[in-house]
């Protein structure tokens, strides 16, 4: 087991790597920049101003506006947990992008670290897209809610490390639609996206907030949409920083046993 | 003449497969060293342990005076490696491949391109340099993982089959151009399944079987203290081999054909018409090919 947390050998190295993802991205970047703006716009339509008009408001607030930091968050999520479960399983095992980056200086604790670092920077990039869409409908306080896009780095770091730990224990790509299905969909119903989560049973409110890393997620983005800070906050920030970094160790030590034979 | 990689009781285990069995070599600046044997060998893996991309099991490993382990970082500026299977990046251009690959050492933009521009044309590629790695042909690959081992000036060259399913003219040029970096003081690893590729090139080799090395030396000395100047190839027949035992003769029975080793191989063609009834005869030099093939049997590898 410690063997599992053994600290990584970071260097400013795992820029290259970054860099790397960071120039595909802009190779192909009509995909890249249309559809990060398609998705918002369909989900605000069909469940914020469709569906809100069944529920009218919630704590206190039209539901567009209570829904579209949730819908951020999940946003921060999948493209962090997409980039680096399918994305980096395609670069390491058919792309053997990995094996040709270890036979130079590049270590594979820079490797894995650029691969998180790029999928947080995946989430910073949709997170702004998706907020630039609620600022336009007016669902948003601003300025302050620009706070969402350094945050959204952070948070995509989480999901980042948690995906690179799937990929790394994966036997094939098929694989990873378990954590998707099993994690990452019940995770998007049950964080308090698209209800509170007051109106869950208490047990399950304290089920979710020790081991759902989404629920943290959605209640910092919601305070900051909101404009509406409670001394929780504090606690959903520590849980995030202390289960990333834990993440962060444990999943390049997985990479490293699969990948250092 | 100073050595750049010495190996000591070298061993690599996967699990219970011992894939390298205690071996011992050393590589000298400014030679080409071949590693040969057949598949599964261990030649890969060996190759492996000296880019420090796999950890050994045991035993010592030095590359450039620094040991494997504890360097690697440093051991890896200098090596260019071609891997035995192509991994360029399917997402960039060749043009683009090269210069994100020279980031990855550290290479200034401005260098990058100066390096890149002459080693597109080294390699004979610039025609295709905005061309996508998917729509290259296996030639073209080839020599562009070539050129991305020599982004960064290395000391030591590693070719892990560079040649493996080339045309002969791609092979060569890439012959051409591996005795050039030779010239200009390059130390080469080489592995390749080529006999002649290996005689041509090669200083010093070995042959290895079973994660073990068989033998050591040049090419030429290999095959005359080995097989001798020349081979004569007579039809088998029971007549002939009872002949070959009686005359003391070293031989060897391949196919419907004996291979007879020999320095004076027309001598010894009269002689054998005296002495026993001969049909088919041929006499040709000895090769590599005969000594990697008289080591390593003649059975085929799972
Ligand atoms: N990653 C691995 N895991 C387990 N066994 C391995 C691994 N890589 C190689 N082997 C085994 O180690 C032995 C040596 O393999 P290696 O690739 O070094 O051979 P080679 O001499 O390069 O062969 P070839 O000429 O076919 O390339 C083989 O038995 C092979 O099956
Ligand atoms: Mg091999």
């Amino acid at each position: 087991m410690s063997s599992y947390l053994k600290l990584p050998k970071v260097g400013n190295w795992a820029w290259k790597v970054w860099m790397r993802n960071w120039d595909v991205f802009i190779k192909t970047y009509k995909v890249n920049f249309i559809l990060p703006f398609l998705e918002p716009i369909l989900y605000l339509i069909a469940l914020g101003f469709g569906l809100g008009g069944f529920v009218g408001s919630v704590e206190g607030i039209p539901y567009a506006a209570f829904l579209a930091p949730g819908l951020i968050s999940i946003s921060v999520m999948n493209s962090a947990f997409f980039e680096c479960t399918y994305g980096s399983y395609v670069r390491m095992y058919y792309q053997k992008i990995f094996d040709a980056m270890i036979a130079t200086p590049l270590n594979l604790d820079e490797i894995i670290a650029g691969e998180i670092f790029w999928g947080a920077t995946k989430s910073l990039i949709n997170a702004t897209f998706m907020l630039i869409v609620v600022i336009a409908f007016g669902l948003i306080s601003f300025p302050i809610s620009l706070i969402i896009i350094p945050f959204s780095f952070i948070a995509g770091f989480l999901f980042s490390a948690l995906a690179i730990c799937f990929t790394a224990i994966s036997p094939n790509i098929n694989a990873l639609n378990y954590p998707v299905f099993l994690l990452i969909t019940p995770m998007l119903l049950f964080s308090g996206t698209f209800f509170p989560l007051s109106t869950l049973p208490l047990p399950i409110r304290y089920a979710s907030f020790a081991t759902l890393p989404l629920v943290h997620v959605v209640e910092i983005s919601r305070a900051i949409a909101l404009g509406r800070w409670s001394d929780l906050l504090f606690l959903n920030l520590i849980w995030i920083i202390i289960v990333s970094f834990l993440l962060f160790v444990i999943s390049i030590n997985l990479m490293k046993r699969r990948l250092i034979v | 003449m100073s050595v750049v990689v010495s190996a000591e009781n070298l061993t690599k285990k996967y699990g219970d497969l011992v894939a390298v069995n205690g071996i011992n070599f050393s590589v000298k600046q400014g030679e080409c060293f071949g590693l040969l044997g057949p598949n599964g060998a261990g030649k890969t893996t060996t190759i492996k342990m000296i880019q420090c991309v796999s950890p050994k099991t045991s035993g010592k490993l030095e590359v450039l005076g620094m040991d494997v382990d504890l360097y690697s970082k440093e051991i890896k500026k200098f090596l260019g490696v071609v891997p035995q299977e192509n991994n360029l990046d399917p997402d960039f251009t060749v043009y683009e491949n090269l210069m994100i690959y020279s980031r990855y050492f550290s290479i200034s933009k401005n260098k990058a391109k100066e390096r890149v521009e002459r080693l597109l044309k080294f390699m004979q590629l610039e025609e295709k340099r905005d061309v996508m790695i998917e729509r290259l042909s296996g030639g073209m690959k080839r020599r562009l993982i070539i050129a991305r081992a020599l982004l960064n000036e290395p000391k030591i060259l590693i070719l892990d089959e560079p040649t493996v399913g080339l045309d002969p003219q791609t092979r060569h040029l890439i012959w051409d151009k591996i005795k050039s970096l030779k010239k200009e003081g390059v130390t080469i690893i080489l592995t390749t399944h080529y006999m002649e590729e290996a005689a041509k090139l090669c200083d010093r080799l070995v042959i290895m079987d079973y994660g073990r090395i068989l033998v050591e030396g040049k090419p030429d000395n290999l095959v005359k203290e080995r097989i001798g100047n020349s081979i004569l190839e007579v039809e088998a027949n029971s007549e002939i081999l009872l002949c070959l035992q009686r005359m003391r003769l070293e031989f060897e029975v391949v196919g419907d054909m004996i291979h007879i080793f020999t320095d004076r191989p027309y001598d010894l063609m009269f002689t054998l018409m005296n002495q026993c009834r001969l049909n088919r005869t041929a006499v040709r030099s000895a090769t590599l090919e005969d000594v990697f093939l008289r080591l390593t049997g003649r059975v085929l590898r799972e």
